[in-house]
This record gives structure tokens, sequence and C-alpha cells, in this order.
């Protein structure tokens, strides 16, 4: 049950990452947790948000390039380290993280974050063997 | 299976065709000389005179007209009959002043329609064919020219004209139409629409579209034939000669036929004016060989092109064929003493097959150095939600025209729809370049 993510292609122009916002918060849709990539060129947002379909299909009619990938939510335990001990995890699990970013929500005191990885039910096999929470699609869209 | 209009004509002998041309030429010298007084004044001043044309190696002794000498006789300046004979003005527009005025007698409205028809067979219409017309009525030689060329054929046609692109889908999908005319960029907006609208080919009844009025790249006509599902074909003309319908490609696919009965054509070097031998790259010259009220010597298109040097297509037509355009003598950009063609950039877009067509070229002239600049809109397939994989396609679709240009560019990926489409002829380059 992984999470949906929203990926937009930005050009580095400003007021389009708040088009993006604007057209998404005028569907009533909340945004969970975001990040930006970005080069001297181009940007690429990207977006968790509480119904994740419906930001695609208004994104998709507002013209902007839009895919949809799966990424894993984990929480992450909230003590110095907890971070490095997650990374440390699938380091040795030979797990290759594209990349990560944190949610801007807590669950619990715990902190969550986003991972991108290649093979996303290895990941998430790992985290649960461990020990460490990882958070359904459905329990994301509902925080 | 080959289809034609006039198979006497279009499969004449080749020395046959040629004794055609031959008198016609002298037909069409003698006119020119006896009724226009710029051509009798041209040749007088070389002291050329309408005898000594007595074969087609004959016709490097002709002077050349330009484009400009139409604007300085503008309008009916270089008109070879009378008004009262003139059944039909047209005119191209003028990027600069004045427009260019041409006009046709009633015979020269029905030899139109016949190299319409024939080119228009070309593509597989026939009586039973509905033909949606998208080029523009008007002034613009377009439209009317498919128009009497289909009418000419039996064809039903559609005038549509351009623009209104849902209707345009809506009739296409209504009518049943058989055959899309337009534009090539056109064509492809239209395919754009229809994903929009959730339009699928496979509603539509299209079999082919005979596109022109702008060069156009074979990756293009693949995206085309691709999303139609159509076989698309090139159309080309230019209405100082005619109009639409001076050449057409045949289903070989392998250049356009030009309707040499109707047409002599010529690659000279748009340097020096010094014929070139078959097979070299130049502009293409054109000298009419039927046209009664505006009669063209040696008509300098500003197309390049070469002829085939082949000769004997497997279609069965023995008229010569062209290559397909590479530009015109006027888009062609001089980037640090290299000569470039938008086409060739299209060429290389279309090859990195994701990538939708859409682009603009920017000139600049930083301390005394051009910078080429390629905008490139990003497609949803090509997208990814990783940065190394667009900068990864930013840097090949770089490397990929400095190796087909031979000089430096940059990149840049955009966001789709940020660049114009155009309905009629694409405008791509945009020099702001001081000099
Ligand atoms: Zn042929």
């Amino acid at each position: 049950m992984p999470v949906k993510q929203i990926t937009v292609f930005l050009e580095n122009k400003c007021g389009r990452l708040a088009s993006v916002a604007r057209a998404i918060g005028d569907e009533g849709i909340n945004i969970r947790a975001f990040s930006v990539a970005d080069t001297t060129d181009f940007g690429i947002l990207r977006l968790i948000v509480n119904k994740p379909d419906r930001a695609y299909e208004v994104l998709r009619n507002g013209k902007f390039t839009v895919r949809m990938t799966e990424v894993i939510a984990v929480q992450i335990p909230d003590h110095p380290g907890g971070l490095a001990d997650v990374l440390d995890l699938m380091k040795e699990a030979g797990i290759n993280i594209e990349y990560l970013y944190a949610f801007v929500t807590k669950v619990s005191g715990d902190a969550l974050a986003v991972f991108r990885v290649e093979n996303i039910e290895e990941a998430e096999q790992l985290m649960i063997d461990k020990g460490i929470k990882v958070l359904s699609g459905e329990e994301v869209y509902a925080l | 299976m080959a289809h034609y209009w006039n198979k006497e004509i279009e499969c004449m002998p080749r020395e046959k065709l040629r004794s055609l041309q031959e008198k016609r030429l002298q037909q069409t010298v003698s006119r020119v000389y006896e009724n226009v007084p710029f051509y009798r004044d041209a040749f007088d001043k070389i002291g050329l005179k309408p005898d000594d044309i007595k074969s087609l190696d004959d016709l490097k002794k002709l002077p050349f007209t330009n484009k400009d000498d139409l604007r300085d006789n503008y309008p009916y300046g270089l008109f070879a009959v009378p008004l009262s004979e003139v059944i039909r003005l047209h005119a191209s527009s003028g990027t600069t002043g004045k427009p260019t005025v041409v006009g046709y007698t009633r015979q020269d409205i029905r030899s139109w329609a016949e190299v319409m028809a024939r080119s228009l067979s070309c593509c597989g219409a026939n009586k039973n064919s509905k033909i949606q017309n998208a080029y523009g009525y008007g002034l613009f030689t377009g439209g009317l020219g498919v128009h009497y060329g289909a009418e000419l054929i039996g064809a039903s046609v559609i005038p549509v004209s351009g623009g209104h692109s849902r209707r345009q889908i809506m009739l296409m999908k209504d009518f049943g139409s058989t055959i899309l005319t337009c534009t090539p960029s056109y064509a492809l907006h239209l395919s754009d629409v229809m994903k929009e609208m959730g339009v699928s080919k496979d509603e539509l009844c299209l079999e082919a579209g005979l596109f022109g009025a702008e060069p156009w790249s074979l990756n293009l006509r693949d995206q085309i034939e691709k999303r139609l599902g159509i076989i698309a074909l090139d159309i080309y003309g230019l209405s100082e000669v005619i109009g639409p319908g001076v050449a057409v490609e045949c289903p070989v696919k392998e250049g356009l036929h030009i309707w040499e009965d109707h047409f002599l054509a010529e690659i000279v070097d748009p340097e020096t004016g010094e014929q070139l031998p078959p097979g070299s790259y130049g502009e293409l010259v054109i000298t009419t060989l039927t046209k009664e009220a505006l009669p063209m010597i040696r008509y300098r298109t500003r197309d390049i092109t070469r002829i085939i040097p082949e000769e004997g297509c497997p279609c069965g037509r023995t008229h010569m064929k062209i290559d397909r355009f590479q530009g015109r003598t006027d888009d062609m950009l001089v980037i640090r003493g290299v000569n470039v063609f938008p086409s060739q950039i299209e060429e290389v877009l279309f090859r990195i097959s994701h990538t939708e067509p859409y682009y603009m070229i920017y000139v600049d002239r930083r301390e005394q150095l051009d910078e080429l600049e390629v905008w490139v809109e990003v497609s949803d397939e090509v997208f990814s939600d990783e940065v190394r994989k667009l900068e990864s396609l930013e840097r090949e679709i770089r490397k990929e025209i400095e190796v087909v240009l031979g000089i430096n560019v940059k990149v840049k990926l955009v966001e789709p729809k940020s660049i114009e489409r155009f309905e009629g002829k694409s405008k791509r380059v945009i020099d702001r370049r001081s000099l």
C-alpha cells in the first residue's frame, strides 16, 4: 500500500509554484508534504496530498506536465539518530534511495519522511521486519 | 497500386515530355516578350531574343524573376493578359509593405484544378472521397486551390477553412471525412486537440492527408501518421507560380513529382545563380509553361531542395522528383558562419522520440559571438520525477543537435503548451541579434 506522489514539472519562472498550489487549493485539496528539486533551468515539485487522483486530474487539465509516482511514508523514531538508523538499514539492504523529504505533520510525536526507492515492496518489508512503522496511502491521505 | 488522375500525362515518356516542354517554353518566352514590358526590357538589356531559346539547354540564358520584381510591379505590372481576361486574383501576405498579387485566366484556373486533381489522386482521392479542406480560404491560394482540384475529381469537399479546431474534429467525425488537407503543423495541432477531447483516431474515417505550405520533417510525418492513423504526403506550391499543386509526393515517399508539363524546374546556387547539376542542393527555380495571366520566367522560389538524380519512380509517374525541402533561403540562419536550418533541429527532436515536437529557437549575440538556444517542451511521456533523468534528456538533445549542426547550442526544457501553437506557417525562430 504505497503512497501516491504527484510530481509536476516547473520552469524556473516567477509564480509557477504558486499557481500549482492555487490550482489544487481551489479544489479543496490539502498538501501533506512537498519538496522542490531544482536546477538552474527547471524544477520538479513533488507533492503528497489528501486526494492524489483528484489533484492529478486538476493539474493535467491545468496544462501542467504531471506524473504520478509511488513512494513510501516511513515513521522516523523521534530520538537523535532516528533518521540515520533508517538510512543505515536501507543501505545495508542495498536499497537505493533516489530522494527523500520530510512531512509537514508529525504522527504521535514521530516525524514522517517520504522515500522514493526503486523497489518499494522490498523497502516496505525491510521497515516492517525492523519494527519501523510504514504508513499506508489511506493513513497518509487521512492525516 | 498507383492511382492516377491523368495517366497519359503523368506517365508520359521523358522524350515526349521534353519536347512538349520545349514547345511550351518557346511559346511562354515569346508571349512575355510581346506582352510584359518588364520582361521585354530584361531581355533587351542582355540582348536576348525569344528565338534564341531553342531548347531546354537555353533556359540558363534567361533572366531570373524575384519576389521583389512582383512587388515593384504591384499590382498588375507583370500580367501578360488584359484584366478583362482575368477571372481571379489572389495575394500573398507580404511581411513588409505591399502584398504580391497574382491573377488567373479561366484557362489558368483549369490548369490549376488539373494539377491539384493529380496531386489529390496521389494520396488516393477519388469521387467517393470526403475531403476536409482546412487550408485557409481567401486571398491565400491554399483553400481554393485544393477546393477546385477536389471538385474536378468529383469528391465531396468540406470547405471548413482553417481554425476552430474542436469543430474541425467534430465535423471529421460526423461527416466521415476521408482526406484532410492543411499545414502539417496544424494537422499535429488537431491531433493534440483530439487527445484533449478524448477522440481516438479509430472514431474517424481518415485515410490520408495532403499537407503543405511549410517545410516539415520526416519525423513530423511519422507523428501525424501515427496519431491520425493516415498516410501523410507532402504537397508543394507557391502563389507566384500557381498555388498548391506545383509538386506532390507520391505514396513511394521518396520525393515530390513536379508536374513538368506545366512547370519547368531547375536548381541554382542561391549565391551565384549558377545552375546546379541533379543531386546538388540549392534554390528551386521555376518557369511556368502554361500560365496565361502571370507567366513566370525563372522564378526564384527561395526554397532549398535538390533534383533527385534517379529517373523512374516505382509509382509509374515519369515527372521528375525533387527532394523534401530543407528550408528557405530566408529561413537559413547563419550562426558563427555555419548554415543552420530549423528543420535540422526538428529532425533531432523527433529522433529523441519521447519529446513533443514543440520548440523555439532563439538566436542572440553576446560579445561578438552568436548563441543558439533551443527551448523544448517537456511531454508527459518523457517527464520524470528525478532531476538527473531530465538533465540527461537535456544533455542528449544538446549533444545530438551539436552533432548535426557542428556548433554549440544551449537547450532549455520548458513547460507544455508554453510554446504558441500555430495554425498557419510556423514561426520557430526568434533572431535577437542586432547586426
Ligand atoms: Zn512516384
